[in-house]
């Protein structure tokens, strides 16, 4: 099999699956379970100053798809809230305990030199991997001064990760907030503050749903409600992009990534890798099935590993970053066309309604002796757009093939149609 | 009728334990095994369910409306193309309709979406406060319809719908017509049939008169000079025989007279069991008498019939539903001989068996006999020629036995419709005999429609 292990800004890992910071990593009680379960390692839950913070009920809320999928999760919680001390000790046994699995510390104090100065010892102190630092959270704790409200400005973050580089000897990772407009301004900051690595995304302000008998927002608090964070499998497509926008930022060339944000399965996680990430994060999936499901991630990613001759994760890490580009750069004489397995049509009639209505009118309905309607494309008016085979229930019944139009590679900046081209 | 079955004993079983027997056949879904189910319906664009579904109800989008927690948009969409829609929801052979038709009616998909099951759940949930159909203004039209049977009340309710006035005649003590006095006991349990009629009456401009049979008290002649139009929904009245001598004795009956008092029965402990029984006929009638008979504690039930398994009328699903509750079937095999004993009544049948010969239905010239205490037939029913006595009715052209109409349900009487199983358009389903009174009804208002603009 595959070798999973990695060493990902330095600290070691037997497998590239971690737990986020979050209530899965909130105590040793968790963590411990979590280690026997499989995990490689975890992202301690977000320490802060004494006081510990006080949280509210309920907490979370939930997106749902048809069925009762949970597509996304909602929270409004703050970091520990228990004290630091606790956790400190908590720490320091868990790293003795278990010294081939990553134990890295998210901390989160005021935008102050002193604060830092204060509690960076104490983590350095416990024997744990690293730490992370949470300028993410989007709820509560920006209110504070604290997270999201460090990570939306990038002189902070630049100066929170030096600051931690000099009264610090362990890897520094930022994670980041997507709670901006360009992710990659905050990638830079960390950069040029000294950061090992960046990893992303922390949660999204969400307002997930609203009880309409009551008028509130979910999770209710009493009769309140207030925005909170989002993740899970709903916001893969959202980390997916932004983690790939800092891998082929120029700026930013070989600042190891992790990669957060509705990972589920081993072919998620793999196609962070493929953008570039040295490990990743899971905290969602986590949540809802319990720490059991790090075995199939394991076992699906090392098989797939086998079957393509990947030996080590870098050995396809970083694959498909090459391949994406801005549009500008895309072939516009490449073309795809719609094609129906007439086999595999189940004659359900989605794709002809969907291109009819709201696409190219490219799929023709044919009433049939039987009063059933067949489906077929019709090839000059179909612009390859993908949405027939999006909507198809059937999986592979409707193929996108690519034409011969005898073309060459012609991209936009080179197009006689575009009157700012850059060639001529 | 049980007059010749008088000499039987009583089932062993106790009421209770008899009632239990004759409980929901198909036991309604949860709301999560509905929430599942209906999330499985792909949402179909000219969806081939609709096109299966004799009374054309927008079979996606109910189930859309259901997965979309709005119950009451769902019954609607069921009622408006169905009025009947919660009986049809119990009894339609949605094997071989709707869900035979499903997409997801294949081994890659598994399995068609459950469309009577949802259709049966989104009408016993949706609560609705008041009847969800307003009356347009009144036509000051009035509209005699003959049988209150699915036909009959379908055509009565979209009549009143647009406004007209409806009367309606019926023979019998209560409406329903067979979902009330034919439909096996188990698919259609709690006095439905007759919950189903009052809230269709809830529209309003419907009046029932029972104890009105047309060819007796009543004349289609009158009908058509009283009223601006007439609907017959007849049905099927009598029972096809079996031709033989002593079908007459006691321990030979029609399936559907029995039937029709286990159905009104209050306790079915006091019925008479035939403990050895024949089942002569292979249609959903048949199996539904051979089947109550087991459920009544009967230890020895045949159906026979004189074809093979593949000829038979009931659907592939109903024979499973027959051998699941330990019904005999012989096939090949014509009634010959009525057995009786000492006393005249029924001790056994003879049968010859048959074969085909060049196509042809023959007897091979070997016989058999099965004992028996009582012999039911259900080898059809057939048109009641007595209703239609009067001069005017007798001007009515048939197909055979049946009423001739045209799509429009129109029959060579101007004026005279009729729909149901007393026409010969369609197969003899309640869901049809639906369709046949909605589109009757529609093409009645049109035409008085068209008389007042022309006037
Ligand atoms: C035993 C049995 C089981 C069946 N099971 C099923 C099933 O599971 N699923 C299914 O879809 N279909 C089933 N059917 C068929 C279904 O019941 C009929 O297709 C349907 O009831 C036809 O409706 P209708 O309105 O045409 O006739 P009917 O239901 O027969 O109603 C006719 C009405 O007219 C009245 N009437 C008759 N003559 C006169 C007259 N001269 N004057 C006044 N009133 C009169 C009758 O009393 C009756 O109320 C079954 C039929 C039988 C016999
Ligand atoms: C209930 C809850 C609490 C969280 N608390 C923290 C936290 O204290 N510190 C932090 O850095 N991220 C926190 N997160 C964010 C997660 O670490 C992670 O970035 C995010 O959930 C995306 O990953 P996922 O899609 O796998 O859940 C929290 C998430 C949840 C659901
Ligand atoms: S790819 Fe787009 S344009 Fe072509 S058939 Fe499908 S939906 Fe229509
Ligand atoms: S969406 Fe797929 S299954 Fe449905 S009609 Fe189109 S090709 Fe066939
Ligand atoms: S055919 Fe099946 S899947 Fe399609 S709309 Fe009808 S019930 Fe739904």
């Amino acid at each position: 099999m595959a070798d999973l292990s990695i060493v990902f800004a330095g600290i070691k890992s037997p497998n590239p699956f971690w737990l986020a910071s979050a209530p899965p990593t909130d105590k040793a009680y968790n963590v411990v379970r979590a280690f026997e379960a499989g995990w490689g390692g975890v992202v301690w839950k977000t320490l802060g100053e004494d006081p510990a913070a006080v949280n509210v009920s309920s907490r979370y809320s939930a997106h749902f798809g048809p069925n009762r999928q949970v597509q996304g999760i909602n929270n409004i919680e703050l970091i520990t809230d228990r004290s630091l001390e606790i956790n400190l000790r908590e720490i320091t046994q868990v790293k003795k305990d278990w010294p081939d699995r990553a134990l890295i510390v998210s901390l989160m104090v005021p935008c102050e030199e002193e604060s830092w100065k204060f509690i960076l010892p104490l983590v350095e102190a416990t024997g744990a991997d690293g730490i992370e630092l949470n300028f993410g959270c989007p709820h509560g704790m920006p209110e504070r001064g604290m997270g999201a409200a460090v990570g939306q400005v990038p002189e902070y973050v630049e100066q929170v990760t030096r600051w931690c580089k000099t009264y610090c000897s362990l890897p520094v990772i930022v994670k980041l907030t997507p709670n901006i407009t360009d992710i990659r301004q905050s990638a830079r900051a960390a950069h040029r503050g000294g950061a090992d690595a960046v990893s992303l995304i922390n949660t999204i302000n969400s307002i997930t749903s609203v009880d309409l008998d009551r008028m509130v927002a979910h999770p209710i608090v009493g009769d309140q409600s207030t925005h909170g964070g989002y993740c899970g499998s709903a916001v893969k497509p959202i980390a997916l992009n932004m983690v790939a926008e800092i891998a082929r930022d120029p700026q930013t060339r070989g600042l190891p990534i992790c990669g957060i944000g509705g990972i589920g399965n081993w072919r998620d996680a793999a196609e962070f890798v493929a953008l570039g990430c040295g490990a990743v994060q899971v905290c969602t999936a986590a949540m809802l099935h319990g720490f059991r499901i790090v075995e199939d991630m394991q076992d699906g990613l090392a098989r797939w590993m086998d079957q393509h001759g990947h030996q080590s994760l870098e050995a396809f890490r970083g694959l498909a970053v090459g391949h994406t580009t801005d549009w500008k750069y895309l072939d516009i004489n490449y073309k795809v066309i719609a094609k129906i397995d007439q086999e595999a049509c189940i004659g359900c009639g989605r794709c002809h309604i969907a291109c009819e209505d709201t696409s190219h009118q490219a799929i023709g309905s044919t009433l049939q002796a039987d009063g059933t309607h067949g489906y077929s494309v019709i090839e000059e008016e179909c612009v390859g757009c993908n949405l027939c085979q999006i909507t198809c229930p059937v999986e592979d019944c409707i193929e996108m093939v690519p034409q011969d139009t005898g073309k060459p590679y012609l991209n936009w900046t080179q197009d006689p149609r575009n009157p700012y081209r850059e060639a001529s | 009728m049980i007059d010749a079955l008088n000499h039987l004993p009583r089932p062993r079983a106790g009421a209770e334990e008899l009632a239990g027997q004759f409980g929901d056949l198909a036991p309604p879904l949860t709301a999560r095994q509905a929430a599942v189910e209906s999330s499985r319906c792909l949402y179909c664009f000219d969806a081939p369910c609709v096109n299966a579904c004799p009374s054309e109800i927008d079979i996606p989008s109910f189930i859309h409306r259901i997965s979309d927690e709005n119950l009451q948009g769902a019954a609607e969409r069921i009622l408006s193309a169905n009025i009947l829609g919660g009986s049809c929801a119990r009894v339609c052979p949605t094997e071989i309709l709707c869900e035979q038709a499903c997409v997801r009616n294949n081994a890659k998909e598994c399995a068609p979406v459950l469309i009577g099951q949802l259709q049966r759940y989104a009408l016993d949930n949706a609560a609705f406060s008041e009847h969800p159909f307003k009356r347009s203004p009144a036509s000051g039209k009035r509209i005699a319809v003959v049988g209150a049977g699915p036909a009959g009340l379908s055509c009565a309710h979209r009549l009143a719908m647009h406004g007209h006035d409806v009367v309606v005649f019926e023979a019998r003590e209560k409406s329903g017509g067979l979902n009330e006095y034919g439909i096996a006991r188990y698919k259609l349990v709690d006095d439905y049939a007759q919950r189903e009629v009052e809230f269709l009456l809830g529209i309003g401009g419907i009046e029932i008169r029972h104890g009105q049979r047309l060819g007796d008290n009543l004349s289609l002649t009158d009908l058509h000079q009283q009223y601006d139009s007439v609907f017959l929904g007849l049905g099927l009245n009598a029972v096809r025989q079996l031709g033989l001598p002593d079908e007459q004795a006691p321990g030979v009956l029609a399936a559907t007279d029995y039937i029709r008092e286990l159905r009104q029965a209050d306790d079915l402990s006091q019925l008479p069991l035939a403990d050895r029984c024949l089942v002569i006929g292979a249609g959903n009638t048949a199996i539904d008498m051979a089947v109550q008979m087991s459920r009544l504690g009967a230890r020895d039930v045949n159906l026979v019939y004189r074809r093979g398994h593949a000829d038979m009328g009931a659907t592939e699903h109903e024979q499973d539903i027959a051998k699941a509750n330990q019904v005999r079937l012989h096939t090949w095999a014509r009634p010959d001989a009525v057995l009786l004993d000492d006393d005249g009544r029924v001790r056994g049948m003879r049968f010859a068996r048959t074969a085909l010969v060049e196509g042809r239905l023959g007897d091979t010239g070997e016989t058999f006999e099965l004992a028996a205490d009582a012999i039911f037939k259900a080898i059809g029913q057939c048109f009641d020629e007595h209703s239609l006595g009067d001069p005017l009715a007798a001007q009515l052209a048939r197909d055979g036995e049946r009423i001739r109409v045209d799509a429009g349900m129109r029959t060579s009487v101007p004026g005279v419709y009729a729909g149901g199983d007393c026409t010969a358009l369609g197969q003899d389903l309640t869901v049809q005999a639906v369709q046949h009174g909605k589109l009757a009804a529609e093409a009645i208002h049109a035409q008085l429609m068209l008389n007042v603009e022309a006037a």
